[in-house]
């Protein structure tokens, strides 16, 4: 399980996450919503150590991510695979050896990497593109081979930062099924987006980040009925509060 | 992320540790042997064999010029043959191993620059580490290693491509004959002269790959970023080139 611990995180003077604390069940989907600018790519970095808290805790597995040296973060992101937004495939690579790569890192022989990276491209669907450049693929393909390369690590954990953001309905469904696939296979996931069409879809449990913590958390069901004015502002989309503007405040500290 | 304002001036107990940090990520990654040493060869194919051509054509014409030049200078004053001398001293001491450097400077500070800055706005870095790779064994130690022995290389070349430039110019343009040319050149030369331009490429080489690199991994933003990140990778290469430079001549001579 991931736990994150009353983190605060400021920029300069720019406060992004204020106290915010959030479970990670296993096998679950959980999804985090809020307005762009929120701190939920942030939120992920903290998770996989490329960022430091300025205080509060992240757990995974009840090791304190902040407190490892190198060699147990490059463990720790073993367990974890991270799915970034634009997909940050190595543009000098094709899409195998892009994949190869995680694999390589861990000591796998030859036949076990070649068979991994069959297998996970098959789950992406796009077999047969081992050889192409990511500057090939359209924006969709390369967010698919995004997660062809974190799940070919065969994670426990998968990180999503905005899976859907920029692809047209047909290729964002195509993700969301892609990310049910996943949690099927026993992975727990923690996606962040705005996309409330994709959140309803992929998530077991929603949480509304606002203010740089979390607003509200909770099933599908109860997100869709919930009477907080925030959350039915965010769902329904309404432009009339300070929620999709998060004001930038001064650091206390 | 970029911050909102610039960061506190660090202490000097802050500074002192900052040193200390960075320079056990350098010893670290200096030892992850198996990370860069696969890396060495395309890098130094990259950076020294493909900077040749530039490096020649520089030569070419140091060469004819300092014929020119030299011949100018000692006319009716110093014996011709003098030019010879004047031609090898000077090209294999300071005009190969500055000029070379100068235009590697541009060449292959601003090529790593460019490089890594796009892998960090495309938080391609990012995945490098998500991946269990630490970024300056796998970017930095390769590059600069490449460069520190491939200055050396490349400077040697262009000596010789100078210095027959230099005596073909002095036989066909100025009425002086290969033995009189040769007869300056050996006579002032001395092997020191050789490896202290060697010495000295190595240290440019080191310098405009680590400029290139830090500068490179610090973009922030877009576009702009990566360009200033570029021009100041070369702004500081040619810097630290003549800084050394005058380093060496008050070390050595």
């Amino acid at each position: 399980m991931i736990v994150l611990d009353r983190l605060t995180k400021s920029f300069g003077s720019h406060v992004v996450l204020n106290g915010l604390s959030l479970e990670i069940p296993d096998g679950q989907n959980t999804v985090i919503i809020g307005p762009s600018g929120a701190g939920k790519s942030v939120t992920l970095k903290l998770i996989v150590g490329l960022l430091e808290p300025g205080s509060g805790r992240v757990l995974v597995d009840d090791a304190v991510v902040g407190e490892m040296d190198r060699d147990e973060l490059a463990v720790l992101r073993g367990r974890i695979g991270y799915v970034f937004q634009f997909a940050a495939l190595f543009d000098s690579m094709t899409v195998a050896e892009n994949i190869r790569l995680g694999l390589a890192r861990r000591g796998h022989d030859e036949a076990t990497i070649r068979n991994r990276i069959e297998e996970s491209l098959a789950v992406v669907e796009l077999s047969g593109s081992g050889d192409e450049m990511p500057g090939e693929l359209s924006g969709g393909m390369r967010k698919r081979v995004g997660i062809a390369r974190a799940i070919a690590l065969k994670p426990r954990y998968i990180l999503y930062d905005e899976p859907t953001t920029g692809l047209d309905p047909v290729t964002a469904a195509l993700m969301d099924q892609l990310i049910i696939r996943t949690r099927d296979l026993g992975v727990t996931a923690l996606v962040v987006t705005h996309d409330m069409r994709s959140a309803f879809s992929i998530g077991d449990r929603v949480a509304l980040m606002h203010d740089g913590a979390i607003r509200q958390v909770g099933t599908v069901d109860e997100m869709q009925t919930s009477h907080d004015p925030l959350v039915r502002q965010f769902i329904e989309g309404r432009p009339d509060s300070v929620l999709l503007e998060p004001v930038p405040r001064r650091s206390t500290g | 992320m970029t911050p909102l304002v610039a960061p506190a001036l660090p202490t000097r107990g802050g500074f002192i540790a900052h040193v200390g940090r960075r320079s056990l990520e350098a010893g670290r990654a200096v030892a992850d042997v198996p990370t860069w040493a696969p890396l060495l060869a395309v890098q130094m194919r990259r950076l020294g064999v493909d900077s040749v051509p530039i490096a020649l054509f520089i030569a070419v014409f140091t060469g004819i010029v300092l014929s020119l030049l030299s011949s100018y200078i000692f006319t009716g004053a110093v014996p011709l043959y003098f030019v010879g001398a004047l031609v090898g001293k000077t090209i294999m001491m300071e005009l190969g191993p500055v000029l070379t450097g100068m235009a590697l400077a541009g060449r292959v500070g601003a090529s790593i620059a460019a490089e890594l800055g796009t892998m960090k706005v495309t938080e391609q870095v990012d995945a490098l580490e998500t991946l269990a790779y630490d970024r300056y064994s796998y970017l930095v130690v390769p590059r600069v290693l490449a460069a520190t022995l491939m200055f050396p290389v490349v400077t040697a070349f262009a000596v010789a491509v100078g210095v027959l430039s230099g005596w073909t110019t002095a036989i066909n343009l100025l009425d002086l004959s290969t033995a009189e040319f040769l007869r300056g050149l050996k006579q002032f030369y001395q092997f020191k002269d050789v490896w202290f331009g060697l010495v000295k490429s190595a240290s440019f080489g080191f310098a405009v790959a680590l400029m290139g690199c830090l500068r490179g991994l610090a973009t922030e933003g877009g576009a702009q970023g990566v360009g200033q990140s570029t021009t100041s990778a070369v702004v500081l290469g040619c810097e630290a080139i003549l800084v050394l430079d005058a380093f060496w001549a008050l070390v050595l001579l």
